[in-house]
């Protein structure tokens, strides 16, 4: 484990000065020009690797060092632990500029990759990618199938498939199906013999292995697959592995390239067609070209391995393998499907038995995911109904597996990489949401940007007000799916839910049928269309507030209100943003109380509010009612600041004929008489414990709105000219610098003598607090006539002129 | 494919203010391809990203793996095995993936998938579209092997200075970031 000592010994390699350096390096020259290297180097070159790594900074060793460290690893005779070390500095130096590996002669191929291993680290400038590609495959081509030990050069095969498909040629692409496919299909089904010999006293004769075993010990009853068990196995078998965890990207790479394959009219026909009589007999295989018949016997192998799976696993291990190879079996099969339609005929069926199985076992959901998203990508050709997989896919599986974090996570992913398959039954993904807020709601941390870029698509104008509700109510819904897991446990070795809070006192309260109404609506699986206010439960739930999974997602909670936002305000029309704006008003003091959750919440509210307000400003008219019961009531002020702020500027700022016709001066007055009694209370009131102090900038909004509000209704300008005057002499007064500090005060001293400047012309007024809409052109700006800053000046200087005028 | 494959040190929860997260060791297999850099000394300059990016993913797999032991109320105390023979139990280690966008850290997007044992961290560094079950059980397998091998739980090893170990079983379990053999533990493992 990390140490102290391990600690010192890290700060040691970084600190080591570069003479020092040098002079390590020429002992590890020595030590290595030795004939017999010996534990002294292998330990040099540890300590020389971990000076080389410990820093991002690069380390000058000396030429003579990297040559030999070049040579050691090209060396036929070098111990394979030095080849490791040699290998591993070189690696870690890359991309260096000075590297020149002669490799050509040598012929073990562990060597060969590990050297292999160095070039393609060095970022491919001088195209060592495509030399080593082509030195491996003439070493492949040179050998037999059966050869000692190419399988440490099939890896590098695979990555340089994957780095650099191009510098194959097709001779070279054919001569790899072609040993693919005896490796894949005619791999002995005996066991191998043990490696070490009994020495010196041990018979020759050795225990004849028998056959390869399935994973539920019977013995395999057709060829060998990664899913054969034994004690030993033979080269031919490793080769067989290498194969299949290469299979895929093999595939794709050698497979048809595009529009312009030869095949592809033909194949087009056909995936037109649903039973083709033609599709449904294999052809003689040893007739194909290379590329077909490594997709018939990879297509074999994938069904190999589906049999194999239905299998009991008697060990754990064998168990988890099982999974992993079903799923990449199925990926196979869709990347043969896509490759040549024909096969679909026969992958249908094999892939339906197989979904049928898995439903009922939930150790195996994650295998799922790649059968549903088989089923999108090729129903429509095999006019197949995907809809029962999906159905069943998002009502079950989230529900009973949320509180896996791999699940979670790949079921999330799922969703957003199959989006552009969904089709007609995207609806299915929408109606979902609930059951995938789960998922976001017990594992925030690693899905809430997964979330942000799939929830445009999961909103609509229908679902869009019950989202919003379901999104604050996020912290709630992990509490609640706690609250169910101490309730009816899951089968699982260690308690899934929080082992820090010990019997919440809410647990045998939940169990009262009013609380389970609630309970069950906030874990419904499917979006039901109506909203229930849930206040009860955030009273119920109060003991878990403190959970540190609910502080999480009530941390993730104002991101997504931020995504869900930006993803609405792109379809939503007039009715639908008055709906959600009652959404805001109305939840603002309804959230799950966890700390600091409802201030980080009402921030976004509050700047969601006046967005909402800029894209449909009649909406203040239409909601006059409830925006003045806002501002009326009385706790509104003291807690709830910002929401406070952004009702105030909304109003302020569209509450007038220009923007809406209907508006009339009786709501003017309305808002304006709440508003100037909200503003009188909360400079008259002392603050204390349970009411904190009103920001000053709300006040100050305040104030500016009904300077806002007098100027289109000039009746009010003498009242509020009274109040500002009245509000100026309190913030000089020192009850109120005593509560706000000097400089706030003074702030909103300023702010009352320019409102009340300017409510001196009350034309200018109105032209300044209630621009038409033409103020934003830039015209307006422009045109001596009718430039604001101008008017201004003009206005100033009659002012002062008048003033000069005026007698005393 | 495995693009990289990274040790690096867990600190406990209440721990995190004080020292920073070390990568032990890291091995990344293959290079990003690196934009053109006619300016000299590019090649260092690519492997202070190379290294500036593992550094990056060991943050995000330390705080991941922070968070969901302290989502799930375990302290540090229920770690602690109860002495240096007992197996760890790995199936009960904390576990999870994320993705990393393009550009953040890596120029192409990434998953993660990580692994905590006690005080270390194991992570992959993957492609964005790869079979996660092969890739979990890729890691605990090798997780299981340097907690053996290395002995990794007696205070007095390290694994800074075992360099060739650790290349080992990777040459043999994940060779050029290729998963798959991700069994057969009874097969000739130089002990």
């Amino acid at each position: 484990m990390f140490t102290a000592g391990a600690e010192s010994l890290l700060h040691q390699a970084r600190e080591i000065q570069d003479e020092e350096l040098q002079k390590f390096c020429s002992r590890v020259v020595k030590l290595l020009q030795k004939d017999d290297p010996g534990p002294d180097a292998v330990d040099a070159l540890q300590r020389l690797f971990l000076i080389v790594s410990a820093t991002k900074y690069k380390r000058k060793l000396e030429k003579t060092c990297v040559d030999l460290l070049q040579t050691t690893l090209c060396s036929p005779k070098c111990p394979e632990q030095l080849q490791f070390l040699c290998a591993a500095i070189l690696r870690e130096r890359s991309p260096a500029d000075n590297l020149s590996l002669s490799w050509d002669h040598i012929q073990s191929s562990q060597q060969l990759s590990l050297v292999a291993s160095v070039l393609l680290a060095q970022g491919d400038k001088k195209e060592e990618v495509r030399s080593v590609g082509q030195h491996a495959f003439r070493v492949l081509e040179s050998r037999q199938p059966e050869g000692p030990s190419l399988r440490h050069l099939l890896p590098v095969v695979s990555k340089i498939t994957h780095l650099a498909p191009h510098t194959l040629h097709e001779d070279q692409t054919n001569l790899l199906s072609k040993r693919l496919v005896d490796w894949l299909r005619y791999a002995s089904v005996q066991q191998g013999v043990a490696h070490t010999s009994g020495g010196f006293f041990s018979t020759p004769r050795a225990r004849q292995p028998g056959p390869v075993t399935e994973v539920d010990g019977a013995v395999a009853t057709d060829f060998f697959t990664v899913l054969s068990t034994g004690q030993h196995f033979t080269e031919d078998q490793w080769l067989n592995v290498q194969a299949f965890s290469m299979l895929r990207a093999w595939l794709v790479h050698s497979g048809p390239q595009g529009p312009s394959a030869p095949d592809a009219d033909d194949k087009s026909e056909l995936e037109g067609s649903t039973l083709s009589v033609l599709s449904a007999t294999s052809t003689a295989s040893h007739l194909l070209p290379p590329q077909e018949r490594l997709r018939e016997k990879a297509f074999e192998y994938c069904q190999r391995l589906v049999e194999q799976s239905t299998r009991r696993a008697l060990r754990k291990g064998d168990a988890d393998l099982q999974k992993a190879c079903l799923v990449e079996a199925v990926l196979v099969l869709d990347t043969l499907c896509r490759q040549d339609p024909t096969f679909l005929y026969r992958t249908l069926s094999c892939l339906k038995a197989l979904h049928a199985r898995l439903c009922g076992d939930p150790a195996r959901a994650r295998a799922l995911l790649p059968i549903a998203q088989f089923f999108l990508s090729h129903g429509e050709a095999a006019a197949v109904d995907s809809e029962a997989i999906l159905q069943h896919l998002f009502t079950r599986v989230p529900c009973e597996l949320f509180h896996s974090p791999m699940l979670a996570f790949e079921f999330v992913r799922f969703c957003g990489d199959s989006l552009p398959l969904f089709g007609r039954n995207l609806d299915i993904l929408k109606r979902s949401f609930p059951n995938l807020f789960k998922l976001l709601a017990w594992n925030s941390p690693p899905l809430t940007s997964e979330f942000v870029v799939l929830l445009p698509s999961l909103v609509d104008a229908g679902s869009a007000v019950e989202m919003l509700h379901a999104l604050l109510d996020l912290p709630c819904l992990t509490a609640a799916l706690d609250l169910q897991l101490r309730l009816s446990p899951a089968a699982s070795e260690r308690p899934l839910w929080d082992t820090s809070l010990r019997n919440p006192s809410c647990l045998e309260a939940s169990r009262d049928p009013e609380f389970q109404a609630l309970l069950q609506h906030l874990l419904r699986a499917e979006a039901s269309g109506t909203v229930q206010r849930l206040a009860p439960l955030h009273e119920l739930l109060r003991p878990m507030t403190g959970c540190a999974r609910v502080v999480q997602c009530a941390e993730a909670v104002p991101t997504l209100l931020q995504a869900f936002f930006s993803a609405v305000t792109r379809f939503a029309d007039g009715a639908l943003t008055n709906q959600l704006v009652l959404v805001l008003l109305e939840r603002r003091d309804s959230l799950y109380q966890v700390p600091q959750y409802e201030d980080r919440v009402h921030r976004v509210l509050s700047s969601q509010l006046l967005a909402l307000c800029a894209l449909h400003p009649s909406l203040v008219v239409d909601l006059a009612k409830e925006l003045l019961e806002f501002v009326g009531s009385v706790s509104s002020v003291h807690s709830r600041g910002a929401m406070l702020a952004a009702v105030a500027w909304a109003v302020g700022e569209y509450l007038s004929v220009s923007w809406d016709r209907r508006c009339t001066v009786e709501q003017i007055t309305r808002f304006f008489e709440a508003l100037e009694a909200l503003l009188f209370e909360v400079t008259q009131s002392r603050p204390s414990a349970a009411l904190p102090k009103c920001p000053p900038q709300v006040i100050a909004v305040l104030m500016t709105t009904l300077t806002k509000l007098a100027s289109r209704s000039q009746d009010l300008i003498p009242r509020v000219s009274l109040f500002l005057s009245k509000m100026r002499t309190l913030a000089q007064s020192p009850a109120l610098s005593s509560v706000h500090g000097e400089e706030d005060a003074g702030a909103i001293c300023t702010r009352a003598t320019e409102l009340l400047t300017l409510l001196k012309m009350p034309s200018v007024a109105q032209f300044v607090l209630t621009p038409s809409a033409e103020v934003s052109e830039p015209r307006y700006h422009r045109d001596a006539n009718t430039a604001l800053p101008l008017a201004l000046r003009t206005v100033s200087r009659l002012v002062e002129k008048e003033a000069g005028l005026l007698p005393g | 494919m495995v693009h990289a494959f990274l040790i690096h040190t867990l600190r406990a929860p209440q721990a995190q203010d004080t020292g920073l997260c070390r990568v032990l060791y890291s091995c990344v297999f293959g290079a990003e391809n690196s934009r053109d850099d006619p300016r000299p000394h590019g090649a260092e300059r690519d492997r202070l990203l190379r290294k500036e990016q593992i550094l990056a993913v060991a943050r995000q797999v330390e705080s991941m793996c922070r968070l969901q032991q302290q989502a799930s109320g375990r302290t540090p105390m229920d770690l602690q095995p109860q002495s240096s023979d007992e197996p760890v139990p790995l199936h009960e280690a904390p576990l999870g993936a994320f993705r990393l966008a393009a550009g953040d850290p890596f120029q192409e997007p990434r998953t993660v998938v990580w692994l905590g044992v006690l005080s270390l961290g194991f992570a992959l560094v993957l492609d964005a579209h790869e079979n996660l079950l092969l890739a979990e059980g890729t890691l605990r397998l090798l997780a299981r092997l340097l907690l053996d091998h290395l002995r990794l739980l007696t205070p007095s090893t390290n694994l800074l200075l075992r360099a060739d170990r650790i290349e080992g079983i990777l040459a043999r379990f994940l060779p050029h970031g290729k998963e798959g053999t991700i069994r057969w533990l009874q097969d000739v493992w130089p002990g």
